[in-house]
């Protein structure tokens, strides 16, 4: 039981690795900078962990400006992806700018929270 | 209009002409909505209303005369006396800065309106923009049809109404604007899936955010939406859009704020939000995870992540319900909880529990507020089913949602009131479509010849469901409707498609199962008309004689004309113009605005109601007996007491009837007040029979000082009784001024006695004022021992 449990693991992740090997390099950098985004959240909420959480709209500037950004690269990645069937008539350019565009809104709203 | 297969050359025509009169029935729903609000200015004049609004009012100046920054920074020493109050810190500031604004726009274009015709005039003119906001609403969920419909409700419904007359002043005024519009751009989002309208959305909840503190039933409206699309199996990448960048956005942006500041974080009534945030990403990572993976490896997929899974889940919810059980609320604020729990305030908070707006309303409130949309709501609900889609699920849910609230408070109507014109125009809107299609074809058929006419005779209930049922797809295909804007998104083309690849054949079938008999249809509409013109009759009639008292200025008809009381005004112009600058009042928190705003002086507490302590401490002083309550005045450096007296005319809402607030609120922190006391066999009585607490205390004293020499008998017209005490003389306090229907009376204390032995005859005092000086002739005991 364990032993087919592992090897359908392996399996399993053989057959992700596969697959998302297939997708368009555009959509690899999308997913690259979430992660990228996701991993500066997690060091700061780490950071927090460690030093205390003084400056609390710091903190939560910091966080919610990573997490805000992977959110608005994945709707990209949503918004950019050709197999979407419902995204179909969309241009990636007009994807992008807005993409770019709520991009500053949450920018702005961070530079006046940082304090 | 007949076949919708090809298009007609006249097609274009009909449409830019559909266009237009659409343009202008709008504009003309905006300007209904204006004038129907106009009549307090009309019957009594333009001025601010009730008690709330005198405070916007008041920061609104300060606002305009000293600049932003200042108002930011604002910490206001003439209220909450010694306390003061922070005013950047705890002020919703979404109306004042969008009046200032407007005011600041007005006058560098040269035109000198002053500020309080800014201030009266601007729930008018969103109500207005409210009601554009409604049709672009309604349209995104059925169409344009129902979008003018719901918009013509919602200018004209009276609860709506009663709180965006032209004086009303207050948060509402703007904040129904921002709930309608955040909701269409919410609806928007999720229907087009572009990330620029959930821009626009997080903007537009950023500014409900700082109008109202009803912004919680936004964040935790959408949530509950966005669950419900996840749970019905409605996920699409689209809800994702319109949900996620909210949530974030929407957060950091409330944490602006500075009234809502970490409890955006914080607190329990955005942890919905949060949740349901992790839920949707959980679900999107599945569905990408199912959309490269093979189903057998999807399986596979699903049994580790779920042993996994379900063991990280467990400890999280554990950590989670461990922290929020700590705090005694589990993290929700007092309102919050007595909204959910409509029994928490009476129990624990008995200032939300004495507010009147805060009482469960009555049935015949909903006929009054909401009239005919009462009974047109269940129709839209129906029609909301056929078809169900995400944008008509979540009017549903509204709609449900505020029932539920309004049922609670009857201030809370005011969100039902939106929720209810747009479901009952839709009703509106497919019932008109119903009957004029039906009409059209039997008009067609009788104008070619009697053909085989297969009527049905089924109740108009049922046909109009089957009805509604083809008359959406017609609705679609009919480019009165949408094909108007040939808007690119697909669901508009799809649909276009297979209709007209559809229609020849649905001809038949419409002609068999649309086919109401023409008179039943013909009668049918002018019965719809009729009860819309009794809507509007009704709504008019609500608006000039229901909601449209400015409550500072009271009017009474009598045989003899007539009669005009102003007497709030006169007190406060009396303590404006008589008494020193720095002089405190003290009076029932009810007052408190209208006396900084209108008179120019300190308050002791006011209708914030921020600080139950202190509003219980001058509750103990009115129900204390002279000296003790002296004595509590004397040590918050009060100089003159107000009162307000109903008993000469008739005013019920006085502080003797208020009473009993008092007792209970000041008892509540103050053990030695109980209200048994002042009860004779449970019940309130000011005469005769009045237990001696009731009668020896200081607001039954300063309510009825000389009352008796109005009528020689001191026949109190409110309470129908002639009062207990009426022949009495003031120890600590002196009558300084009584207005001209005895409604307000005002009060000084006395300066203590200079001796103290023997009972000296003190003379009449004089009118020297004394600049606060105290006199330590008396030992100052603690007035709370």
């Amino acid at each position: 039981m364990a032993k087919s449990t592992s090897s359908d693991v392996l399996t399993l992740i053989h057959s992700l690795r596969s697959a998302y090997a297939a997708t368009p390099t555009n959509l690899k950098i999308i997913d690259l900078y979430v992660v990228f985004a996701i991993a500066t959240a997690v060091i700061q909420v780490v950071y927090m962990g460690i030093v205390g959480s003084f400056p609390f709209n710091s903190f939560l500037s910091g966080v919610l400006s990573c997490v805000g950004t992977a959110v608005l690269a994945v709707c990209l990645r949503i918004q950019v992806n050709k197999e979407n069937k419902e995204f179909k008539d969309l241009p990636p350019e007009r994807a992008f700018a807005d993409f770019v565009l709520c991009n500053l809104v949450l920018h702005l709203v961070i530079m006046n929270f940082l304090g | 209009m007949v076949a919708p297969v090809e298009p007609k050359p006249g097609g274009t025509l009909r449409n830019a002409f559909g266009g237009v009169l659409g343009f202008f029935i709008l504009l003309l729903i905006g300007v209904l909505a204006f004038s129907i609000r106009l009549f307090s200015v009309i019957k009594y004049e333009s001025v601010i209303h009730e008690f709330d609004p005198y405070f916007n009012y008041r920061v609104t100046q300060f606002l305009t005369k000293n600049g932003i920054y200042e108002f930011w920074n604002w910490f206001d020493d003439r209220t909450w006396y010694p306390l003061g109050r922070v005013i950047g810190g705890t002020v919703y500031p979404g109306l004042t800065l969008t009046a200032g604004t407007m005011w600041w726009i007005l006058n560098s274009l040269n035109i000198p309106l002053s500020v309080e015709t800014v201030c009266v005039f601007t729930a008018p003119v969103f109500s207005a923009f409210a009601a554009w906001a409604t049709y672009f609403l309604t349209k995104e969920v059925k169409g344009i049809g129902s979008g003018l419909t719901a918009a013509t409700l919602l200018a004209l419904v009276p609860s709506y109404i009663s709180r965006s007359v032209a004086g009303s002043y207050d948060n509402e005024a703007v904040a129904i604007f921002a709930l309608i519009f955040t909701f269409f751009l919410y609806i928007k989002t999720l229907n087009t899936g572009s990330l620029f309208y959930a821009t626009l959305n997080a903007l537009s909840y950023f500014y409900m955010v700082c109008s109202w503190g009803g912004y919680t039933f936004i964040i935790n409206l959408i949530p509950m939406h966005a669950l419900l699309c996840i749970v019905t199996g409605r996920y699409s990448s689209r809800l994702y859009i319109a949900y996620a960048p909210l949530v974030v956005l929407g957060t950091l942006l409330a944490a602006l704020v500075p009234v809502v500041g970490f409890n955006a974080v914080m607190t329990s009534e955005h942890f919905a939000s949060f949740l349901v945030f992790i839920i949707i990403h959980v679900v999107a990572f599945v569905y990408f995870i199912k959309g490269i993976l093979s189903p057998k490896m999807f399986k596979v997929a699903i049994t580790l992540v779920l042993t996994v899974g379900i063991a990280v889940c467990i400890a999280v919810i554990a950590i989670l319900v461990a922290l929020v059980a700590s705090s005694p609320t589990k993290g929700w604020s007092g309102r919050s909880l007595s909204l959910l729990d409509p029994t928490y305030a009476s129990k624990y908070i008995p200032i939300i529990a004495s507010v009147s707006e805060h009482q469960p309303p009555t049935w015949p409130s909903y006929f009054m507020d909401i009239n005919i949309l009462a009974f047109l709501v269940p129709a839209g609900i129906i029609a909301c089913f056929l078809p169900l889609s995400d944008a008509s699920s979540f009017v549903v849910l509204y709609l449900v949602t505020s029932v539920y609230f309004s049922g609670v408070m009857v201030r809370l109507m005011l969100v039902l009131a939106p929720a209810a014109c747009i479901l009952s125009g839709i009703a509106l809107s497919e019932a008109f479509d119903v009957l004029t299609r039906s009409v059209k074809l039997q008009l067609v058929k009788l104008l070619e010849g009697p053909l085989s006419n297969a009527g049905d005779t089924k109740d108009e209930n049922s046909t109009a469901q089957n009805d509604v049922l083809k008359a959406d797809k017609q609705v679609a295909t009919n480019n009165k409707t949408e094909d108007v804007k040939e808007r690119p998104s697909k669901k508009n083309r799809k649909k276009d498609k297979e209709n007209t690849e559809k229609a020849p054949v649905k001809s038949h079938n419409e002609k068999r199962l649309l086919a109401l008999p023409l008179e039943a249809s013909a009668i049918a509409i002018i019965l719809l008309v009729v009860l819309g013109s009794l809507y509007v009759i009704h709504c008019v009639w609500a608006a000039a004689e229901a909601y449209s008292a400015p409550s500072i200025v009271l009017t009474s008809r009598s045989h003899d004309g007539l009669h005009v009381f102003d007497d709030f005004r006169e007190a406060y112009a009396w303590l404006r113009h008589n008494t020193e600058a720095d002089d405190k009042v003290a009076s029932w928190w009810d007052y408190g605005y209208q006396t900084t705003a209108m008179a120019n002086r300190t308050v002791i507490v006011d209708n914030n109601t921020w600080n139950n302590t202190h509003i219980a401490t001058v509750g103990t002083a009115m129900s204390s007996p002279e000296k003790p309550a002296w004595e509590i005045f004397n040590s918050l450096d009060v100089k003159y007491v107000l009162v307000v007296f109903g008993g000469l005319v008739g005013y019920p809402s006085d502080d003797i009837n208020k009473f009993l607030w008092m007792v209970r609120i000041g008892g509540g922190v103050f053990p030695h007040i109980k209200e048994p006391d002042y009860l004779r066999d449970g019940q309130y009585r000011i005469d005769a029979q009045a237990t001696p607490t009731m009668l020896n205390c200081l607001m039954y004293k300063l309510s009825y000082y000389r009352f008796v020499e109005t009528d020689g008998k001191g026949f109190d017209r409110v309470r129908r009784t002639e009062i207990g005490k009426k022949h009495f003389k003031l120890s600590h306090f002196e009558e300084v001024f009584t207005t001209h229907h005895w409604m307000v009376r005002i009060y000084k204390l006395k300066p203590p006695k200079n001796r103290m032995k023997g009972k000296t005859k003190k003379p009449k005092p004089t009118s020297k004022p004394l600049s606060g000086a105290r006199r330590d002739g008396s030992t100052k005991k603690n007035p709370w021992q």
